[in-house]
């Protein structure tokens, strides 16, 4: 099971205590009205599905409650960084610096 | 070599020393006319339709790892085909219909054994999407039928029907047809006939990239042993499909999650079906061996390790345990994991793509073991004359896009 730290709490608690979110960063149209087909069939479900680095949002479901971002490496399952909702995706360099 | 009881007799006089390489270890061509990226059961499959049914041999199958190494040597071999829409009924029928006569196809014993698929319904819900299921069923021509708990009790003797429990069993879905097969024979049987057939299986060689020409169509694939020509290309990739697809430009609407499953020590013949339980969610059948062979659900997050987490079997054994009283002292053997390609709406994508020479079987997620040779038949018919087979014309990428989704997320809710 993955330990995972929650950046509002700042402890690091078991997986079982969050729940997946899916990919983060997946911002909500601004005015679904003007969207296309294509567009729409982007924001519900093309997703990155990368083998490595992702971004994604979890939810501390048993603690805070609070949903938050997290970068994982999806081959090693480790997880680089958490960080807050509204907060900046992180730079390749701070991964790489987190990684190193 | 035809396996025979002559050949059998044959060989057992010299001891089992002279038996013929099932499948040799072909080194790449330089082109092909179609290859078929992952040798799984879906893609040995498709080589070896596109040269037995549709007349080209001139076929490469390329793997990264081993063959049959990825979710076809990891599944629980669970076989089907009660599904609730048109589309998935017909589809994952004509897979049944395919399984019936394919190890005297192959001459290679896939051990397909129907020995029933109970489903069991714990509580009002679950009574009433059953049976709206089995009357879906029945118009299409499926089997399946409602058995009351006495009649599960007595289809699976197992079974712990008492009403005192948490979950009780109210009753329960038979598919009769269904059933399970030997998951690696599957793949070494096609990679046998498919290779005898003139197929190049080239294993340890993944592909790296797919080569486009100038007006945007396939012209061969990247690999770690060098370029490849094909003016058709077959990717059956499972977990890793997206990230094919990816290679050509393409973005899919496909995640990859870990799906985990276990065996207990080996025991006597006790198990004499496959029971689903989709509300306390656990399946469960008793391998020739001996083994107790359980599936779990899917862990939460992407990944691409090809394994979970222990809690997510914990619970599994809990939900087993539950329904089973008699294996709660049952030791469990080993666990592992899959990387399963999971869609939106739960179907498969199996047709043509944007790109044109690329064609595209994936999407299968937790359940596709049962949908082999269907799949495999398929996709070798789209390949081979660049059109869809009216079975799978439903199936395609195009459905994100119009909205017109076959929802089989929604009809059961969890795995398959
Ligand atoms: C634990 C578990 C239990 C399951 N239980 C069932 C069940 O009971 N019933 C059922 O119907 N289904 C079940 N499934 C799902 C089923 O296993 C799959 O849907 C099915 O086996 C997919 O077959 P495939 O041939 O497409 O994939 P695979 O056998 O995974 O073949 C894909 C191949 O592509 C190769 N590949 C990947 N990337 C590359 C690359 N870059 N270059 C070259 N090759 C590459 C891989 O190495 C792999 O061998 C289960 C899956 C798991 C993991
Ligand atoms: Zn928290």
């Amino acid at each position: 099971m993955m330990l995972i730290e929650c950046p509002v709490c700042k402890e690091k608690r078991p997986e079982l205590e969050f729940r997946y979110a899916g990919e983060a960063h997946i911002a909500r149209p601004e005015d679904p009205d003007a969207l296309s087909d294509q567009e729409w069939a982007k924001y519900l479900f093309i997703r990155s599905n990368p083998r490595g680095t992702h971004f994604e949002r979890w939810v501390h479901a048993h603690g805070c409650a609070k949903f938050f971002n997290a970068v994982r490496d999806t081959v090693t399952d480790k997880f680089v960084m958490t960080y807050k909702c509204g907060e900046a995706r992180p730079s390749p360099e701070q991964i790489a610096e987190r990684q190193s | 070599m035809r396996y025979s009881v002559r050949s059998l007799f044959a060989n057992a006089l010299s001891g089992h020393k002279n038996w013929p390489e099932q499948w040799p270890d072909a080194t790449p061509k330089k082109s092909y006319d179609v290859i078929i990226v992952g040798a799984g059961g879906h893609g040995l499959g498709a080589a070896y339709y596109l040269a037995s049914k549709y007349g080209v041999t001139n076929v490469a199958v390329i793997e990264k790892g081993w063959l049959g190494g990825g979710n076809t040597g990891r599944n629980t071999t669970i076989i089907r085909s009660n599904y609730l829409y048109d589309e998935s009924a017909r589809l994952y029928d004509h897979a049944v219909d395919l399984w019936d006569g394919l190890s005297q196809e192959l001459n290679y014993n896939v051990m397909f054994s129907k020995r029933g698929v109970l489903m069991l319904a714990h509580n009002v819900h679950d009574v009433q999407s059953f049976q709206r299921h089995i009357h879906a069923n029945r118009l299409n021509g499926v089997d399946n039928q409602w058995l009351t708990p006495e009649q599960s009790k007595e289809f699976c003797p197992p079974l712990d029907i008492s009403s005192q429990k948490r979950y009780p069993v109210m009753g329960g879905a038979l598919q009769k047809r269904a059933g399970v097969a030997r998951h690696d024979s599957v793949a070494w049987g096609y990679a046998r006939a498919a290779a005898q057939l003139g197929v190049d299986i080239i294993q340890n060689c993944a592909v790296t990239g797919i080569k486009r020409d100038a007006n945007g169509a396939v012209e061969g694939v990247e690999t770690e042993k060098g370029f490849i020509a094909a003016k058709k290309i077959g990717v059956s990739a499972a977990g890793n499909s997206s990230i094919i697809m990816n290679m050509a430009g393409l973005d899919f609407p496909l995640e990859s999650y870990p799906l985990q499953a276990l065996v207990s020590e080996p025991v006597k013949p006790i198990f004499p079906c496959v029971v689903m339980s989709n509300s306390v969610h656990a399946y469960i059948s008793q391998s020739d061996k001996g083994e107790l062979v359980i599936g779990a659900g899917t862990d939460q997050y992407l990944s691409y390790s090809q394994r979970g987490a222990l809690h997510i079997i914990e619970h599994t054994l809990a939900a087993i345990c539950e329904i089973f009283p008699i294996f709660k002292r049952m030791r469990m053997l080993r666990s592992w994991g899959g990387a399963v390609d999971v869609t939106p709406d739960r179907s498969c994508i199996l047709g043509k793509t944007p790109v044109q020479g690329l064609y595209v079987n994936c999407g299968w997620g937790t359940g596709g073991f049962k949908a082999t040779p269907g799949a495999a038949d398929l996709l070798a018919y789209t390949i081979a004359k660049d059109e869809p087979h009216p079975i799978n014309a439903p199936f395609t990428l195009e459905r994100f896009t119009t909205g017109r989704l076959i929802d089989e997320a929604a009809a059961a809710a969890v795995a398959h």
